[in-house]
């Protein structure tokens, strides 16, 4: 089995990975992308504390990660279709160029 | 007596209405005005002629009218009328000296165009002077006084288009007014003093013995004069300058720029002589022991004046100016007399004098008239051969002036006077000084004589007699000039009887008595001396045509330079007095431009500074500083509003970092 | 109500300001506008005559007396009066405002407003001199200044808005002045009555009251009321105005309209000069009596150096000015010897004398000043406004009627005996020598310099040869003789017979004349 240590470090690393991604990408669709990195990273420590962890027997953390992999799901039939709409809008998904936002 | 005073005033009226109506008539029609003015001077004298018997029937008695004319709050300031020995006399000399010369005019000023407003004028000072000598009241004598000055400037400006006139009549006006403001503050010092102007009213009037008193004794308040001297004293200024004494004479030879008809009555006989008229009638005031110090002042003055302007006519050349400086000094003799003996003597030479020197001055009108206008002795000459009439009332004139002895009217009135003088007891010097002039003035009236009606005519044309319009009134005043003499001589003195009261007595023996006929020897050896030097300098062909010198010039030149330029009196005052009060005046206009207006505008500028001030304050300080502070607030929130840039990575890497933070704070913040 | 309990001197004071407005607002063309303005003048002048026949000539006390309450608490009555004091004043002013009016035919052709402002300045004058309450009376003393500072700045001539501002200006500093001292008494008396002032003052005078009134620390007092004094004494100073507070009026004269100069001279000098006489020395009698050995040198300053002045200046509509200046001094000369001697045993008959010259002054001035002023006008409109001295000459023979008529004015002015200046100028002597002799003898020197600058005008203007260039300078047309006339015949009327304005004011005088504190308490 592997050990939680590495399980952590390994999310870790996605989640950084994906933290990165979101950051630093223009594009809006690798930043969904990393979204989804992100997510995932949180979702790998669910599993990975849920074995480690005192109830390890159940099956409460696969069920965490189940809802959460849905959830990114509708996360990203939303964040695709904002995208799109974006895109309609302005021609580009660069995220440094929407700035509809600002005050 | 009491009829006539109570209508005395019916004696001005005629002129006066004649004046108004002349006022308002057309200047074409000369025919009626002459009429109307000569017809209201004939019923003048006539209404005079009445008083004068009305007063000759009652020998020393006066009746008097006052009435209240000005009422201020419950107190008043009378008018009125006297008829009196004085005022009988004075009213008398006026009207028929008046009349002889209206008649005159009548000749000498048929050619000009404003005839009709000069017979207004004249009319009107006609009237103003018979209102003058018959006032019982100071102030209407001070009214009368002015009017007769407004009138005599009229007429000195007369022919107002010559520069010289307009000037002369201002420079009279404004040189009398110096003395009238003399009179004016004697005159409301008087009302002060014993609050009354009448002269007579029943005991109370202000020439009354109980006033007098009064006022002799009441101190001035100024070095220990009495109230009596400071009045005196400052009536003596009006009469100074009325009258042409030293120092206010400058005036009357420059009014000699008015027709010549005007010199013989106003600045000759009638209106110069008001200021001896003035004295004579307040002579009571001096009479208390106080008061002395105003008749010394007469006579000083009066005996300077006497000399300094026979001095002065000396040097002359133009025929009214000899004439004009003759009056100053004979004038200077009437207030020698008056100071020294009294108002019958001052008074008998101002009658005497009237004559004969408005027959001098109609006669050098006559001479002027004869030579086409020509007023330069040294361009006549020889005129005696062309006009017979006219030179020998000119002559019979100059004898009256001179004092030729006994059978001419100016001897006998000039010798009271020496006789007066010769008695006065403070100083011999006055005696001195009318002796010497009465050289002075027989010797003038030859080099005149010499020069315009004897040698050569120097002139052009040829000169001619007057119409008889103007020698009949010649004839008439030189008939006057020798015979009236006659009722004041020592022996038989009727004038100074009728102004006293006394009945006089024919007493030949009065000629002999208190050194009268010293007196007289005197004065005849004086007109000797005259005539003998002047025939000497300038008889038979010796006088001098224009361009040449003067036979006494060439004898001395220094003297008679300084003579002929009037002792540089005019020049006097215009580097002192006129100087002083241009400066004076300058110097007023420039305060109020620079002072007082400056004040004002710097207080403006003060204004107007405090208000720029606080508008710099406002602008850079406040207002300023307001704004700077709101463009502060407005950056900041742009910079604020900058974070917010709509980037989503921006926004979310500042999540980041907060939770960065914030996970450092947790793990080590506590 | 009866013939005589009608408010007659409030119907004085409206009918020229419900006139003056309806000139204004109603849409009249601006002749018959003109011809309106005239008719209410005229009406005024009427109202004026009727007040004097009305009057009683053997009262002293105030007459037409109006008194109702307005503002209690503010101590505000309308309260309205005439004595012998004022009486003089309606008429002249009245018609002063007629006589301009006829003479500014150029301005009323031009708007409405022009004799619209004239009559609400009459408006102001009218109120001021029957005021016997400081509010009421403060009230008309600025309404007449507005028309005036329209009139200059609107259809004057030069620096007019310069001067105009300096008018109005320096006649509000001194308003204010009057006005900060008025609200001081009321505090210290509590009423802006001028017979109440009066009344409380009567005994010791202000500085007791104020000390009290206004809690001044105690001994503060006397100097508290001598300010106060000379602060109003200040206003009216301006407002104669008294030299060295003078200097407003050579501008304001000159730029002004010569009708409206007429106006200011003859009728709004007369507000001050009044002004002086019944509220500074009637509120204010012991005060004044101490300051007035210090103001009589300032009056005979006065005389003597705007006198001075005249004789300086080339224009002779500045000359006049000055002129008026120094004739007005003569005024503020008789009133402030009256108030240094106003107690002085023995000195009544020189105080009667004095006041009786101060009322007829004020008359006479009125009516030289405003003749010579009103020859100004026409020798303006014949000259196209030029009035240097130095350029003319020998106008005398173009013009024999106008120049004989413009010196009998100068005569008059000049104070000769037969003319009304005399009357007046002498009577003021009279009293002013009983009570400071020093003071007469030294402004002797402005009758004296008045001459100087008056003949000095008719030699250069009138006499000497005729230049060519005025060689059409016309004489005066028939109209132009009727319009002086008046002028002309009051100069002889006055002069010859006095009494005729003597006669209303001598049983005032006698009153005025026992002591200054007579003026406003025993009148009622």
């Amino acid at each position: 089995m592997v050990s939680l240590p590495a399980c952590l470090a390994l999310s870790g690393l996605l989640f950084t990975a994906g933290a990165a991604g979101v950051f630093l990408r223009r594009s809006a669709l690798l930043g969904l992308i990393s979204v989804e990195l992100m997510l995932n990273a949180a979702n790998l420590n669910f599993v990975a504390f849920w074995r480690h962890g005192a109830s390890a027997d159940g099956v409460d953390g696969v069920m965490f990660a189940l809802f959460s992999i849905a959830l990114a799901a509708g996360e990203a039939a939303v964040g695709l279709a904002l995208i799109i709409a974006i895109y309609r809008r302005h021609r580009a998904v660069y995220l440094d160029e929407l700035t509809e936002l600002k005050g | 007596m009491e009829f006539w005073a109570h209508w005395l005033w019916l004696i001005p009226f005629p002129p006066l209405a004649a004046a108004g109506a002349l006022a308002l008539t057309s200047r074409r029609r000369r025919r009626r005005a002459a009429v109307l003015a000569v017809g209201a001077m004939g019923a003048s004298a006539a209404l005079a002629f009445g008083a004068f018997a009305s007063a000759a029937a009652h020998w020393g008695e006066r009746a008097a009218v006052g009435f209240p004319w000005l009422q201020f709050g419950s107190r008043a300031f009378y008018l009125g009328w006297v008829l009196d020995p004085l005022s009988a006399a004075m009213t008398l000399m006026v009207a028929v000296v008046g009349l002889a010369i209206f008649i005159y005019s009548l000749g000498y000023m048929a050619e000009d165009e404003n005839f009709v407003r000069f017979f207004c004028f004249l009319s009107l000072f006609a009237a103003a002077m018979l209102g003058l000598v018959i006032a019982n009241s100071l102030l209407l004598l001070f009214i009368c006084w002015e009017l007769v000055g407004l009138t005599s400037y009229l007429l000195i400006g007369f022919w107002y288009q010559r520069p010289a006139a307009a000037a002369a009549a201002k420079k009279a006006f404004i040189t009398t007014r110096v003395g009238d403001l003399g009179f004016l503050l004697g005159l409301v010092w008087l009302a002060n003093e014993s609050g009354s102007l009448l002269f007579y009213n029943g005991g109370r009037g202000c020439l009354e013995p109980q006033t007098v008193a009064l006022l002799g004794a009441r101190g001035a308040g100024i070095g220990g004069l009495s109230a009596a001297a400071a009045i005196g004293l400052l009536l003596f200024c009006g009469a100074v300058g009325k009258s042409g004494q030293l120092p206010l004479h400058v005036w009357l030879p420059d009014a000699m720029e008015g027709p010549t008809p005007v010199s013989a009555l106003i600045h000759a006989a009638t209106m110069v002589a008001a200021g001896v008229f003035l004295m004579a009638r307040v002579y009571p005031l001096f009479g208390s022991e106080g008061a002395s110090l105003v008749p010394h002042a007469m006579v000083w003055v009066g005996a300077l004046t006497a000399l300094c302007g026979a001095l002065i006519a000396v040097a002359q050349t133009d025929i009214k100016r000899i004439l004009a400086y003759s009056t100053i000094s004979q004038l200077g003799y009437m207030f020698l007399g008056l100071g020294a003996g009294g108002v019958a003597v001052g008074m008998f030479h101002l009658t005497t004098h009237a004559f004969f020197k408005a027959l001098l001055f109609l006669g050098a009108g006559s001479v002027i008239h004869a030579c086409h206008g020509e007023q330069d002795i040294r361009r006549m000459g020889g005129v005696g051969r062309f006009a017979k009439v006219t030179f020998a009332a000119y002559a019979v004139g100059a004898m009256a002036l001179a004092g030729v002895p006994v059978l001419f009217a100016g001897f006998w009135s000039k010798d009271a006077i020496l006789h007066a003088a010769h008695h006065w007891r403070p100083s011999s010097l006055p005696f001195w000084l009318g002796v010497s002039g009465a050289v002075l003035t027989a010797f003038y009236m030859t080099r005149q004589l010499a020069y315009v009606f004897f040698g050569t005519y120097r002139g052009e044309g040829e000169p001619h007699e007057s119409p008889p319009v103007m020698t009949r009134p010649l004839v008439f005043l030189a008939l006057m000039a020798v015979f009236l003499g006659f009722v004041g001589t020592p022996a038989l003195d009727a004038f100074g009887g009728f102004l006293s009261g006394e009945r006089p007595r024919f007493e030949l023996g009065a000629l002999w008595e208190g050194g009268a006929l010293q007196t007289m020897g005197l004065s005849t050896l004086a007109v000797a001396l005259g005539f003998g030097l002047g025939w000497l300098l300038y008889g038979g062909a010796r006088a001098a045509a224009l361009g040449a010198m003067d036979p006494l010039e060439r004898l001395w030149p220094g003297g008679y330079r300084a003579l002929q330029n009037r002792l540089y009196v005019d020049e006097f005052y215009g580097v002192t007095v006129i100087w002083a009060q241009e400066a004076f005046s300058k110097l007023c206009a420039w305060m109020d431009e620079w002072i007082w207006g400056g004040l004002v505008a710097a207080w403006s500028a003060a204004a107007v500074a405090f208000a720029w001030l606080s508008r710099l304050i406002e602008e850079y300080a406040i207002n300023a500083g307001f704004d700077a502070g709101c463009g502060g607030l407005r950056r900041g929130g742009r910079r604020a509003a900058s974070f917010q840039d709509g980037k989503l990575q921006h926004y979310l890497r500042g999540i980041g970092v907060g939770f960065a933070v914030l996970a450092l704070f947790l793990l080590w913040g506590r | 109500m009866s013939w005589s309990a009608a408010p007659w001197l409030s119907l004085l004071t409206l009918t020229p300001a419900v006139g003056g407005l309806v000139v204004l607002l109603a849409p009249l063309s601006p002749r018959r506008a003109a011809a309106f303005s005239k008719a209410v003048a005229a009406l005024t002048l009427l109202g004026t005559l009727g007040v004097l026949a009305g009057f009683d000539r053997g009262a002293a006390g105030f007459q037409l007396v109006e008194q109702r309450a307005w503002a209690p608490q503010l101590g505000m009555t309308y309260f309205l009066g005439v004595d012998g004091l004022s009486v003089l004043l309606l008429p002249l002013a009245a018609g002063l405002t007629l006589w301009a009016l006829a003479l500014s035919g150029r301005w009323l052709k031009e708007s409405r407003a022009y004799g619209a402002l004239i009559l609400l300045l009459e408006a102001g004058l009218m109120g001021s001199f029957t005021a016997l309450n400081f509010f009421h009376w403060f009230l008309f003393w600025e309404l007449s200044l507005a028309p005036a500072f329209f009139l200059i700045k609107l259809w004057g001539e030069g620096d007019r808005h310069g001067a105009a501002a300096q008018f109005f200006l320096y006649t509000m500093a001194g308003s204010v002045a009057m006005l900060v001292a008025f609200l001081a008494l009321f505090g210290a008396a509590g009423s802006f009555d001028f017979p109440s002032l009066a009344e409380a003052a009567r005994k010791g005078g202000w500085a007791p009251l104020l000390e009290r009134g206004l809690r001044l620390p105690a001994g503060a007092g006397p100097a508290a009321a001598m300010a106060l004094c000379l602060a109003v004494w200040l206003g009216f100073a301006v407002k104669i105005p008294i030299a060295p507070f003078h200097t407003w009026l050579p501008a304001a004269y000159v730029a002004a309209p010569t009708p409206v100069t007429i106006l200011l001279t003859g009728a709004m000098s007369k507000m001050g000069v009044y002004g002086l006489a019944r509220v500074w020395l009637g509120v204010f009698p012991v005060e004044a009596a101490q300051a007035a050995p210090w103001l009589l040198v300032v009056a005979v300053f006065s005389v003597v150096i705007s006198a001075a002045a005249a004789v300086a200046q080339k224009d002779m509509k500045r000359m006049f000015a000055y002129s008026s200046v120094n004739h007005l001094g003569y005024c503020a000369l008789a009133l402030t010897a009256v108030a240094a001697a106003s107690g002085r045993a023995g000195a009544e008959v020189s105080r009667q004398a004095a006041w009786s010259g101060f009322i007829l002054q004020m008359v006479n001035h009125g009516i030289t000043a405003g003749a010579l002023f009103g020859f100004l006008a026409l020798f303006e409109a014949r000259t196209g406004c030029r009035r240097g001295l130095d350029e003319f000459g020998g106008l005398r023979r173009a013009a024999p009627v106008f120049c004989g008529l413009m010196g009998i004015s100068a005569f008059a002015s000049m104070g000769l005996p037969g003319l009304n200046g005399f009357v007046g100028e002498f009577l003021i002597f009279r009293g002013v020598f009983g009570l400071a002799p020093w003071a007469a003898a030294v402004s002797l020197t402005g009758l004296l310099l008045t001459a100087v600058f008056l003949l000095t005008m008719m030699q250069r203007v009138f006499h000497g040869p005729l230049r060519a260039e005025w060689r059409g300078f016309s004489d005066l047309s028939a109209r132009e003789r009727l319009a002086m006339a008046p002028a002309i015949a009051a100069m002889f009327a006055l002069g010859l017979w006095p009494n005729l304005a003597l006669m209303w004011c001598n049983q005032t005088v006698a009153r005025l004349a026992e002591g200054a504190e007579k003026i406003l308490t025993s009148m009622l």
